[in-house]
């Protein structure tokens, strides 16, 4: 019996790896050859799916990409004893694309079977819990604290602190929820590692649990993720099954029960004061701070809202301990950040790696350039509310303060190249225009302004008045950023700005009509 | 085929009776009779509401915020193409312009026979295989307009039979 490993991941499955599946067991019966396949998670890198590995020897040999077509040659070059072919890679873990990656978050993610807990205990699964367990919830917290762990949702807010707020408060019922509303364009790491190592999220969540009083947790995911909520709800089972969560996590007589509910296609949602008004079942509009959630959140309870990375990254640093995580970094920017490459990338994918390395290499090394050859002129970071950093500024390194310090932000780690072809005007459009589809309208700078700055984008792109239109929108764009309750409205204006800043010429001269 | 009114009441109540004692249950609730029905039956916001104790303000409050619930059947097929920035940069936007006018719909429109229903989708995490497109729920990568055209003849095969 030879085991297959083929991504289950929706991005592997988009390129018709359900397809290549099929092809490989009907080709194993027709030549009476016994092979299993096992469903892992993507390795995340794209452009090799599907990445089918064999194990031979104690080796998982790698061949990528594969179409059902190939899979009959494949065969014929008795690929299950590690033969020859064209697509052969060797080990997929030696490819420079790898090998060069610190992967803490991910460590699991391609390799395990993402439904399996006995594959995720083999792996090093539920060891943090263990450790979590067996002290102080103060002594927990203060390991998140120490490790300089951040909020990987975008904000980059010290998750210790957030936990040690919670756990202040007075005991009660309080709750852990996750918010797994990725909505940023260019950012699937939260669904990948949900997709291909759910165990380590459900893990992350039970020790903040158990760290700070909780027994109820909740993820927050998003409706445009259905192959994510089965991949959660089935490892959620499988965790209930085998006593990681119940009424007697472990052994340890704590309770900690969780649940996925879901998002129903709001972007705004992923700002955690509306996520928590969704989770009660109402319209996802923003709360007033304060009171902050970790004093009044959830049903008015005491509340810890993080990502799925930051949570999935929990497990980790209870194993290893805080020094471990802290070791990795630059400056306030400590551990490792899962990047993801989109847009037009020759080699897109996921690419995680200890701050500080720059955006050239990511783009180039990694990226290997746009994937039309054209020279890459801008990239958006951080999702739609991120700015486009121009080429001049790629040699700036991946950290939460230098990449500010420019003007941008690093937010979820999302990256969008763009060659140039690309029209920074419809591109400063398109970001009011979003804002305007997503706005939940309870404040007016953000209702209202992103549809006034849609219009006098519209103008300019018609050539009508440039610079006076642009004058009127840097007024918009400080209005919206100084007076919108939320992030939404409250930074829209940074793509915009930041198109006017580094791509004026796009915005000025064009022919009037 | 649709439900008959009545049918979906009951089918209404029996989801309210299931989700009405969780904590904050009205997105579940929608959820199922969604999932059950394919839509939010505008005479259902009473009962919902009634079955919550909410006002029909507060539902159909709720309904009409988020994208993703619908007050009106779709079609038998679901066709998302995605529109946010990684998918704009390779040609998203004429893939997306191609979708329209081989369907003959602008998005959140039904074809005239009820047989597909196109939406914009701002993001499906697939930014890695830009352009992404969602059809019935399964996802499809580096979609191309030919392989778009080749993925909805294949909904007119003798196959695809009344739902």
């Amino acid at each position: 019996m030879t085991t297959i490993y083929v991504p289950g991941d929706s991005g592997a499955l988009s390129l018709g790896a359900d397809e290549v599946c099929a092809a490989i067991g009907r080709e194993a019966a027709a030549r009476g050859l016994e092979v299993q396949c096992v469903r892992t998670g993507s390795r995340g890198a794209y452009w090799l799916e599907p990445l089918v590995e064999v194990a031979c020897a104690g080796k998982r040999i790698a061949y990528g990409p594969v179409s059902p077509a190939d899979v009959p040659g494949l065969f014929d070059a008795h690929w299950l004893e590690g033969g020859a072919h064209r697509l052969q890679l060797g080990e997929a873990g030696r490819l420079v694309w790898f090998a060069n990656q610190q992967r803490l978050t991910f460590e699991r993610v391609g390799l395990t079977d993402p439904h399996c807990v006995a594959d995720y205990v083999a792996h090093g699964g539920y060891q943090g819990l263990r450790r979590a367990l067996s002290m102080a919830p103060a002594a927990v917290v203060e390991q998140v604290l120490r490790s300089g762990l951040r909020g990987r949702g975008g904000a980059a807010f010290p998750t210790g602190i957030k936990w040690k707020t919670v756990l202040e408060q007075a005991a009660g019922q309080k709750y852990v929820t996750c918010n797994a509303d990725e909505g940023d364009s260019g950012t699937f790491s939260d669904r990948m590692l949900m997709e291909g190592d759910p165990l380590s999220l459900i893990e992350g969540m039970t020790i903040a649990g158990t760290a700070v009083g909780a027994t109820q947790g909740y993820i927050y995911l998003r409706a445009e993720y259905p192959h994510a909520w089965r991949t959660l709800t089935r490892a959620i089972a499988a965790a209930y099954a085998a006593d990681y969560l119940g009424a007697d996590v472990m052994g340890s007589g704590r309770r900690f029960d969780l649940e996925v509910r879901l998002g129903a296609g709001a972007y705004v949602c992923g700002e955690e004061t509306s996520m928590l008004e969704s989770l009660e079942g109402r319209r996802g509009e923003v709360r007033v701070r304060p009171p902050l959630p970790a004093i009044k959140g959830l049903f008015g309870r005491p509340t810890i809202v993080n990502n799925v990375i930051t949570l999935a990254t929990v497990p980790l640093i209870l194993r290893e301990g805080a020094e471990f995580y802290a070791g990795f970094g630059m400056g306030k920017s400590r551990g490792t950040l899962p990047l993801q490459l989109a847009g037009n990338i020759k080699r897109g994918g996921l690419v995680e790696r200890a701050f500080g390395l720059t955006l050239r290499e990511l783009l180039y090394d990694y990226g290997g350039g746009s994937a039309s050859g054209r020279p890459i002129r801008a990239v958006q970071i951080g999702g739609p509310l991120g700015a486009y950093v121009p080429a001049a500024q790629f040699d700036t390194p991946v950290d939460y303060e230098a990449l500010a310090a420019g003007g941008a932000m690093l937010g979820h780690g999302g990256i969008v190249a763009f060659d140039d072809t690309v029209d920074m005007v419809r591109m400063a459009r398109y970001a009011m225009e979003f804002c305007a589809i997503e706005s939940c309208g309870k404040c007016t700078p953000c209702r209202i302004g992103s549809t006034r700055g849609m219009e006098l984008l519209d103008h300019i792109i018609q050539g009508r008045d440039p610079r006076g239109n642009l004058e009127r929108l840097e007024d918009l764009c400080e209005l919206m950023l100084q007076g919108s309750l939320c992030g939404l409205g409250g930074m829209t204006p940074f793509p915009v700005r930041s198109a006017v800043q580094h791509f004026r010429e796009d915005f000025i001269g064009r022919a009037q009509h | 085929m649709q439900t008959p009114a009545v049918d979906q009441s009951q089918e209404v109540s029996r989801i309210l009776a299931q989700f009405k004692d969780r904590p904050g249950p009205l997105l579940e609730v929608l959820h199922a009779v969604q999932a059950a029905i394919g839509f939010i039956p505008p005479h259902s916001i009473g009962l919902i509401a009634e079955g919550l104790n909410l006002s029909r303000a507060d539902v159909h409050g709720v309904v009409t915020f988020y994208h993703h619930f619908r007050s009106a059947p779709p079609g038998r097929h679901v066709l998302q193409v995605c529109r946010a920035e990684s998918c704009q940069a390779v040609g998203g936007e004429a893939l997306a312009e191609h979708a329209r006018t081989r369907l003959g719909v602008d998005f959140h429109e039904s074809t005239p026979d009820g047989r597909l229903s196109l939406e914009p989708v701002y993001c499906l995490g697939n930014c890695a295989c830009s352009p992404a497109v969602m059809l019935d729920g399964r996802p499809y990568g580096r979609m191309t307009p030919a392989r778009l055209d080749g993925l909805l003849a294949a909904l007119n095969a003798p196959a695809d039979t009344e739902a």
